[in-house]
């Protein structure tokens, strides 16, 4: 796991963007350099960009369960990635649910809209949402700032878990987070990065000037 | 004057103007439907017109119009919502998505004989299709296609960018998030607009007149010519047949028109729980009789009735 840190502005979001491709959907976006996944090339010609959105989910800063029902959100994945058939739907969605520690609170509201749900269900659900596709990387940017923080709370216990079974890459303005839950740190200045190394290193023992000010809240 | 007077005075005054605006409204109503009304029996409904108009009622005007509507939608629906989805899905070239909104809302404003004239210009002249339901269909079409492309557009326009690419990062194409996200979450809107332009139809008399005929019978297929009810009600007014008759054709109208407008107000309601798809396709049961009831407990409005019993 791996947490992306630095100072608003300073490309986390952008950089995270570039790791499925989302970036292309923008206007006037350009990409130069080389991501690899599992030593390929993601913008390889024949790398198709929905394959790899499918492979590296990502969750937004805000929550945004569809307007459609708890039980159609999580099924919408599968379902365009041509799951047919109820009790296959169903199980993806229930095992989904329990995997973001949402089932317990939803379980008998599953075709009630997902637009009810407070914010922190609601990232939780976007969270079951994603892992019912199956991804192998989950990117998260900002995931918990819009919540408050017992959310917040609930939410880093969940990636917490979900750290153990994947890849993540989560931006986030909350130093502790950082501190707490990533083996990896970057810290990025002005479209720059400036370190990346093991998070107990870089908070402890950053090698560059600007790590160390921006850690201890000199700046940013 | 002192501030409170000075309150008293403005809500007067605008209180006034409401006051004259609801009693035009109901003056217009009432006088035609207060003479109209009694006329409108079963055989008025379901006979059709005899001796001119005099006699009889408006079973074929009727059915003239509903078919006049139906070509009209047919068409104007997919080109119209296909536009719209072109215009604020695919093309990037922001000016010229500024140009063509601009063209298509200054053709929503151009008056309707206008397209009239075209109508039967091209349709009946030019392609030979004479004064008949597809000429007048699809003149109709043209005519209310920019206000389905510029209402299609704002109700796409109005989905959260988050709801794009939250499906788009599950890995749907961009086909799927348009076809499962987009124009679900947008329908509402699009239709509200489909059946406001289908209720600027309703009435429009001069452009059909023109391309569609007068001829009093009812049509047996397309090609026939066909009256509809606006202008069945022009015809018998301007040329003195029955006024009575007239005044039923009227409100006729006026309530096509109440329900049309119902059946918007309706549509324009935000999704409801669990409307999974389209409004009409069958949702994805549930597991048991259990998350049922419990579906029904939960704040049964009539939009959720309607949805619980279309998934049984």
């Amino acid at each position: 796991m791996t947490a992306l840190i630095g100072p608003s502005g300073c490309g986390k979001s952008t950089l995270l963007r570039s790791l499925n491709r989302m970036n292309e959907l923008i206007e006037g976006a350009s990409t130069r350099g080389t991501i690899r996944l599992d030593g390929r090339d993601i913008h390889d010609p024949d790398m198709d960009p929905v394959q790899l959105r499918k492979t590296v989910g990502m969750v937004f800063q805000r929550p945004n369960p569809f307007p459609m029902s708890v039980y159609g959100n999580v099924a919408f994945g599968p379902r365009i990635h041509g799951v047919r058939g109820r009790s296959a739907l169903e199980e993806t969605v229930e095992r989904s649910l329990r995997a973001a520690g949402l089932w317990d609170e939803v379980r008998n509201r599953l075709h009630r809209s997902a637009l009810d749900l407070s914010g922190g269900q609601q990232q939780r659900l976007v969270i079951a949402r994603l892992l019912a596709v199956e991804p192998e990387v989950l990117l998260m940017d900002e995931p918990a700032s819009s919540l408050d923080p017992i959310s917040t709370a609930r939410l880093e216990e969940l990636i917490g878990e979900l750290r153990r079974a994947y890849t993540v890459v989560i931006v986030t303005h909350n130093l502790q987070q950082a501190a707490r839950v990533s083996d990896f740190t970057a810290f990025l200045l002005q479209g720059e990065l400036i370190e990346f190394d093991r998070t107990s290193t870089l908070f402890t023992n950053a090698s560059d000037r600007r790590t160390e000010d921006y850690i201890t809240g000199r700046f940013g | 004057m002192n501030a409170a007077t000075h309150e008293r005075l403005a809500r007067l005054l605008v209180g006034a103007a409401a006051a004259i605006t609801i009693a035009l409204l109901v003056t217009v109503v009432m006088g035609v439907a207060a003479p109209g009304a009694a006329h409108i029996t079963p055989s008025f409904l379901f006979t059709s017109p005899r001796s001119m108009g005099r006699e009889g009622g408006i079973a074929a005007p009727l059915a003239a119009t509903v078919l006049l509507l139906g070509v009209a939608l047919a068409v104007a629906a997919p080109v119209g919502i296909g536009t719209a989805i072109w215009l604020t899905e695919y093309l990037r070239q922001r000016w010229l998505v500024a140009f063509i909104t601009f063209a298509t809302e200054s053709l929503a404003g151009v008056p309707s004989i206008v397209f009239g004239l075209f109508g039967f210009a091209v349709f009946v002249l030019r392609f030979r299709m004479g004064w008949s339901v597809w000429s007048g269909g699809l003149t109709l079409a043209l005519m209310i296609l920019p206000t389905i492309v510029r209402t299609a557009q704002e109700a796409l326009r109005a989905v959260p960018p988050g709801y794009r690419e939250g499906a788009l990062a599950l890995g749907a194409t961009r086909w799927q998030a348009l076809t499962r996200m987009l124009l679900p979450a947008a329908w509402p809107g699009i239709a509200t607009g489909m059946i406001l332009s289908v209720g600027r139809a309703v009435g429009e008399t001069a452009a059909v007149l023109l391309t569609a005929g007068s001829a009093l019978g009812m049509p047996r297929h397309l090609g026939d010519p066909a009256r509809s009810l606006a202008v069945h009600l022009y015809i018998l007014a301007a040329e003195g047949i029955s006024l009575e008759k007239a005044y039923a054709t009227g409100t006729v109208l006026i309530i096509l028109i109440v329900l049309v407008n119902a059946l918007a107000n309706r549509l324009a309601r935000p999704p409801r729980a669990g409307k999974e798809r389209w409004p009409w396709s069958r949702r994805p049961s549930s597991n048991s009789k259990k998350s049922k009831s419990v579906t029904m407990t939960c704040r049964p409005s009539p939009a959720s009735r309607s949805a619980f019993r279309a998934r049984r």
